[in-house]
């Protein structure tokens, strides 16, 4: 048996991850309660150090490793700097929250850990088990952060049924990939592609896997009609957990679809681009529709979310263009897959922001989620009043704010592929969104404040927030740059 | 001519695995063992009882029929809530034993599998005896 010891060059920022997420548990363990600012200020330290070391193992060389189950390339550097700043970000906002509800523990940083240290596993996947082990070990860190007020009935609801949803959708994407396996004879992604390209796979179980592998990734992504857990999630647990579920295991959902279908199964893209198109579609529908019924923020969010991932499906479902040769191709796929990547990226940024500003106004005793609990920001803090101004407008899709670059490279993607039906369908539904994040705006700047308290939020939590919301004004001034980043990275993989 | 019953299920599985471009018979070489061993097994389960139901006398009479012939009567339903101590327990349980299960086959081949395969083993129980310290050092093993 060949066992040479494997190039670990190419991992070396998960296995950084790893260590220090061990090192976070055993400190917190002995020092804990001497320094209880240490796991915050190790586990930022992990995220940061970590984008550093990916920043400094990047290059335009796809390299494989650990028996070619491991891949290392520039689209999957970029998710991974992506994934450990939104991390960073979002550990920043949840920290006061944290502490005032006692939830400040050792426990809350080494699972955001472990959940990073998984989804770049997924990023970094070749192979459907190290991807399934990637998802498995993400998802079952961000059950435990649901659950982590336990003794609160809403919290405890909400990660019961996240974990019932989420191992049912597992088991349907282990399922799935039993059938891949059993068409293509390999669970190696590139080796799925060059079967599929070169052998006659057997159709049926090869299609009765996609299903399957579609439907675990539309739960992971939470798309119509896989969504139902998305709401209760997002409400019933504590701000700074909903922050981190609605940030950053999107761009890992995300990557985990370029695998899995452009990577491994582009050539039944006919297939897979139908299933995606109806669920966005739906998606689109259900959640603009009933986010306007939510009084509750974080419902709404929710609800948002389900429409926005399904108009980043728009943008994966639009890459091939019927009859067009392979030059065209190329183009209009890298085209489509990079409007997706960018949508998913900015929508992070945005629903940091929403959710930053949600706990920014809560305080000791009072959890912000109710849409009143926003009224009247704009006399209690006007900066941060403009902040969430900027989130909402972009998050609608208003012109010159980044969330219309967004839509609207993803439309482009659309008509290109000649649905233009659909693309003037995905404008009206954003017409219709655009509501409730206008009435968002209308609380804030026209309504009497019902609660007149000082703002309580730390300096780090202000700074944050604040340099989030000139993030998203400045990428909406000039978005050609990130644009160009998503379409390079992506270049360099597809 | 006598066809026994496994040249038709041959027939059959060979007709329904051209259907999904699989070749059962070959398959099913392998998983015979596993067959028999199923059909002993259960014949080994069903024929006892089946024996003992139709071989032996049956004179009941309400001491024969209650549930011990010595002892306590039962108190109630064993169906009852269990500390959640015990699931701490068991779960706990259920991990170290699952690593043990996965020492075995490494132990089977770590002649082939060098030194490679024994820092890779030492390295997945490193990282399990750092699981292990925090969960001793939090309590999780203290019953009281």
């Amino acid at each position: 048996m060949n066992s040479i010891m494997p190039n670990l060059y190419p991992a070396s920022a998960e296995i950084f991850v790893l260590i220090m997420a061990c090192v976070v548990l055993i400190v917190d363990l002995y020092c804990g309660k001497k320094l209880p600012g240490i796991a915050f200020v190790l586990t930022q330290a992990t995220l940061v150090f970590g984008g550093v070391i990916v920043w400094l193992t990047a290059d335009a060389h796809v390299a494989l490793t650990f028996s070619k189950m491991f891949i290392d390339d520039l689209f999957g550097d970029f998710m991974k700097i992506a994934i450990l700043a939104t991390m960073a970000i979002a550990m920043t906002y949840g920290r006061s929250y944290l502490d005032d509800r006692g939830l400040n523990k050792g426990e809350f940083y080494l699972l955001a850990l472990f959940a990073t240290l998984g989804m770049m596993v997924i990023v970094s996947a070749n192979h459907l088990l190290v991807l399934y082990i990637g998802l498995e070990l993400m998802s079952l860190s961000l059950y435990a952060m649901v659950a982590l007020r336990r003794d609160d009935a809403a919290a405890s609801e909400a990660a019961m049924k996240y974990f019932v949803l989420g191992a049912l959708a597992s088991g349907f994407l282990l399922y799935g990939m039993s059938m891949i396996y059993g068409a293509t004879g390999t669970l190696q992604i590139d080796e799925i592609a060059r079967q599929l390209a070169y052998h006659a796979a057997n159709k049926t179980v090869l299609l009765f896997g996609l299903v399957f592998v579609i439907a675990g990734l539309a739960f992971k992504v939470g798309v119509v009609p896989f969504h139902m857990w998305v709401p209760d999630v997002y409400q019933g647990a504590p701000t700074a957990v909903t922050l981190i579920v609605g940030s950053a295991p999107k761009l890992a959902a995300f990557v985990m679809a370029i695998r899995l279908l452009v990577g491994g199964m582009f050539l039944v893209n006919e297939y897979w681009q139908l299933a995606l198109l109806l669920m966005a579609s739906f998606s689109i529908v259900l959640g603009n529709l009933t986010a306007i019924a939510q009084r509750n923020v974080k419902r709404m969010l929710a609800y948002s979310t389900i429409s926005h991932m399904g108009f980043m499906l728009l943008a994966l479902a639009s890459g091939v263009i019927d009859g067009a040769s392979v030059a065209d191709l190329r183009f209009s796929v890298l085209n489509a897959y990079s409007a997706a990547l960018f949508y998913t990226v900015t929508y992070v940024l945005m629903s940091l922001a929403a959710f930053g500003t949600l706990i920014l106004l809560s305080r000791a005793g009072f959890d912000a989620e109710m849409l009143d609990d926003l009224k009247g920001l704009s006399r209690r803090s006007p900066w941060f009043a403009a902040v969430m101004l900027i989130t909402m407008f972009s998050m609608a899709g208003v012109p010159f704010f980044v969330g219309f670059f967004a839509k609207f490279s993803v439309l482009e993607a659309l008509i290109q592929a000649d649905r233009i039906g659909v693309a003037v369908f995905a404008v009206l539904m954003s017409l219709i969104g655009a509501y409730y994040y206008l009435r968002v705006v209308k609380l804030m700047y026209f309504d009497e404040p019902v609660d007149s308290t000082p703002l309580v939020a730390p300096t780090g939590l202000r700074v944050m927030l604040s340099v989030n919301g000139v993030v998203i004004a400045l990428a909406g001034i000039a978005p050609n740059s990130l644009m160009s980043i998503c379409a390079l990275a992506l270049g360099y993989s597809l | 001519m006598d066809f026994g019953i496994e040249h038709w299920l041959c027939v059959g599985l060979r007709h329904h695995g051209a259907l999904l471009g699989l070749n059962y018979i070959d398959m099913l070489d392998n998983y015979l063992p596993i067959l028999l061993f199923i059909i002993v097994g259960i014949a080994f389960g069903i024929a006892p009882m089946l024996l003992g139901r139709l071989l032996a006398p049956n004179n009941p009479d309400p001491e024969k029929l209650s549930a011990y012939e010595c002892g306590f009567e039962a108190f109630e339903s064993a169906r009852i809530k269990f500390d959640v101590r015990y699931y701490l327990v068991a779960i706990l349980f259920i991990l170290f034993d699952l690593e043990i299960a996965f020492l075995f086959p490494w132990a089977v081949v770590l002649r082939e599998i060098g030194w490679f395969g024994f820092w890779a083993m030492a390295l997945f129980l490193a990282i399990l005896v750092v699981g292990f310290v925090y969960e001793w050092a939090k309590g999780a093993l203290d019953w009281e």
